[in-house]
């Protein structure tokens, strides 16, 4: 599903070169659960950046779905990320002045669906995640917990092949934390492919396995601390240098 | 996806509406200062008679000798705007042209059958029947008099509506007699609304003003000693001996109209004006070279500088100011997408190309366009009310909009608004989804 194989990613100023991931590579395969886990400027988050195809990567390779991601033009990556991504942010980021309805619908849109696609598909994806009632709510009127089940929502509804999920608790309480964290659990045992990037040590030990980033590099493959029953596939893998 | 960007763009602009009307308030105040001068000077500057412009001609001849010019004309060859009326009989003797017509403004009382009106003057253009058609002249009732009229010095009159409507209540007056100074003319036809702006047939009075509420054959005009109602101008010598001795001096007065369809036409009409003077040397009339002039519409309103340099260097500064109120709504813009720099990341990280991100962000751009090409609309209507005040009568009577300044208003907002947005939107499109993320 997710193939970065000697990965790099490099910042260039005129006197430095920075890379925040070297010799980077991980393999997550359909139906895995990966937790990201590292300190403060590990690179959890430039993976994450780069894995959604929203920043470019210095060297390597990188297959999504099987596809050479490396050289697309922005149509194409942008039209990738649409059909095959969906992600989760620690902040949200719902558009404010959008109801919950229509921030379900952002990605269906750019997707091309028509109108009755696009309804179904929104009252199935908040059916999901509880919130049918809050369909005209606006973000401001929602807790974080909710907010943070609209954006799981948005990233369900046009049935991506992988989730990408980045501090998605880092913002709610504990009771809301673990609302959030069952609702992904609960996705991975529906066949979901989650990548989720988190500095929580105990939100990590609940993904199916745990690869850890230091200075750029995956420095260790934890084993999986517990399986998942009823997950996606079984056989995952991840390999770091 | 057209919709679905204007509904966007309808949100966003209620988001910070301090914002939106500052954007909105400064389109509409450049759009409102360059309409009313260009509506100004679009009406200065409208061909009046767009169809013929090219094939109708006045002329101009060198009368008076170069010692003796007294009018001031701003013309360095000191020819005269009009002609002297043995020229104007002359070259209507001749018959050069396809069309032609001497005339001249003057006025006549009209003595109403209706007990009920009083004697009022009215405007009246003298002209030879040729006038009507030469100027394609619309008729609601009847038709020009025959050329046997001008020759004759017959008795008839073409209405305006405007005085039909006043003396015949708007009924078909054709065949009826009309008593201007107590002698009966009978109407032969009514000639419709007919003003063209300006008056490029005789710019000497109320280049802006309306036509004449009524015409007469130049002959009969004559005859009956109308007075001119407009500029009678003379080297220095009025002539002696009356009425008579008036119109046979070298006064000039009469303004002259030939209708040339070709450019041969024009060529050899160039080229009999030019012989026309030659002979009037040689029979002793004129003691210099005398030059001669032939101008179309177009060339004869340049001349006049109907189109002051003023009134387009008030355009200029006008679309200035205009361009600077862009300028400003240009950084608002900038501003107001900046703010929204994360919104756009959210877009781009669910999928939007940076081409759709454009077409977003551009569609907003086109709607303050329009709000501030509507909001314009009402400052330029205010604008001209101002001018109405401040100007005089003949330029305040074009100052009001048509649907032509009002899609010129509306268009010149939206595309100018959209291209002041293009930096903006471009920007909007550069925004680095990762790095906006990351930030939060």
């Amino acid at each position: 599903m997710l193939k970065m194989t000697h990965l790099s990613k490099a910042y260039r100023t005129e006197v430095v070169e920075t890379y925040a991931l070297r010799d980077f590579s991980i393999d997550v395969r359909e139906g895995d659960f990966v937790a990201v886990t590292g300190p403060s400027g590990s690179g959890k988050t430039t993976f994450l950046t780069i894995a959604g195809l929203l920043e470019e990567f210095t060297g390597g390779e990188y297959l999504l779905d099987g596809v050479n991601v490396r050289g697309l033009d922005d149509n194409r990556r942008s039209r990738l990320r649409n059909e095959k991504i969906g992600f989760i942010f620690q902040a949200f980021n719902l558009i404010p002045d959008l109801n919950v309805e229509d921030n379900v619908d952002v990605p269906l849109r750019y997707r091309g669906f028509n109108g009755a696609e696009r309804q179904r598909r929104i009252r199935d994806a908040l059916g999901r995640v509880g919130l049918s009632a809050r369909s005209r709510h606006y973000p401001s009127e929602l807790s974080g917990g909710q907010q943070q089940r609209v954006a799981i929502a948005r990233a369900l509804a046009g049935s991506p092949r992988l989730l990408l999920a980045d501090e998605p608790t880092g913002n709610l309480d504990t009771q809301m934390a673990r609302g959030v964290m069952e609702l992904l659990e609960e996705l991975h045992r529906d066949g979901a492919t989650i990548v989720m990037v988190t500095h929580d040590p105990e939100l990590a030990v609940r993904a199916q396995r745990e690869v850890h980033i230091v200075d750029g590099q995956v420095v260790d493959l934890a084993p999986p601390p517990r399986l998942v029953t009823g997950g996606g596939a079984a056989a995952s893998a991840a390999t770091g240098t | 996806m057209m919709y679905y960007y204007f509904g966007l763009a309808m949100r966003s602009l209620k988001r910070n509406l301090v914002l939106t009307a500052l954007m909105i308030a400064a389109i509409g105040v450049g759009i409102g200062a360059s309409m009313t001068t260009l509506t100004l000077f679009r009406a200065m500057a409208t061909d009046p008679i767009p169809q013929k412009s090219r094939q109708l001609f006045t002329l101009q001849i060198g009368n008076w000798p170069p010692n003796k010019v007294t009018v001031a004309t701003g013309d360095e060859e000191h020819l005269q705007q009009q002609i002297s009326y043995p020229d104007a009989v002359a070259l209507m003797n001749a018959h050069e042209g396809r069309r032609q017509s001497a005339m001249y403004h003057g006025g006549r009382t009209v003595i109403p059958a209706n007990s009920d009106l009083k004697p009022f003057e009215a405007s009246t253009r003298a002209a030879y029947t040729d006038f009507f058609r030469m100027f394609d002249v619309p008729f609601v009732y009847g038709e020009p008099w025959p050329a046997s009229d001008d020759a004759n010095h017959s008795d008839v009159v073409v209405l305006s509506r405007e005085l039909n409507d006043k003396l015949f209540g708007g009924a078909n007056s054709v065949g009826k007699t009309v008593d201007l100074d107590g002698r009966g003319f009978r109407v032969v036809g009514v000639a419709a609304r007919w003003n063209p702006v300006p008056r490029f047939f005789d710019l000497n009075t109320d280049k802006y003003g309306k036509t004449e509420q009524m015409f007469i054959p130049f002959t009969t005009a004559i005859d009956e000693q109308m007075e001119m109602w407009g500029n009678f101008n003379c080297d220095g010598d009025v002539g002696t001996g009356g009425w008579e001795g008036r119109i046979h001096s070298e006064c000039v007065w009469v303004q002259y109209w030939v209708e040339l369809p070709a450019a041969a036409d024009v060529a050899r009409y160039r080229s009999f004006l030019t012989n026309y003077a030659i002979e009037q040397r040689r029979s002793g009339r004129f003691h210099w070279q005398a030059l001669t002039r032939l101008r179309n519409v177009r060339e004869w309103l340049a001349y006049n500088h109907v189109v002051s340099d003023e009134a387009r260097i008030l355009v200029l500064v006008s679309f200035s100011f205009l361009f600077v109120c862009l300028l400003n709504a240009m950084g608002l813009m900038l501003a107001k997408i900046m703010g929204r720099s994360g919104d756009i990341a959210v877009r781009r990280a669910l999928g939007a190309s940076r081409g759709a991100v454009f077409m977003q962000c551009l569609t907003e751009t086109a709607v303050v366009g329009l709000a501030g090409g509507l909001l314009g609309l009402g400052l330029t209507s205010l604008g001209l009310f101002g001018l109405r005040a401040l100007l005089s009568d003949e330029i305040s009577r074009l100052s009001s909009l048509d649907a032509v300044d009002i899609t010129i208003a509306v268009v010149l907002a939206v595309v100018a608004t959209t291209l002041a947005g293009l930096y903006p939107t471009w920007r909007a499109t550069r925004i680095q989804p990762a790095w906006q993320l990351k930030a939060q």
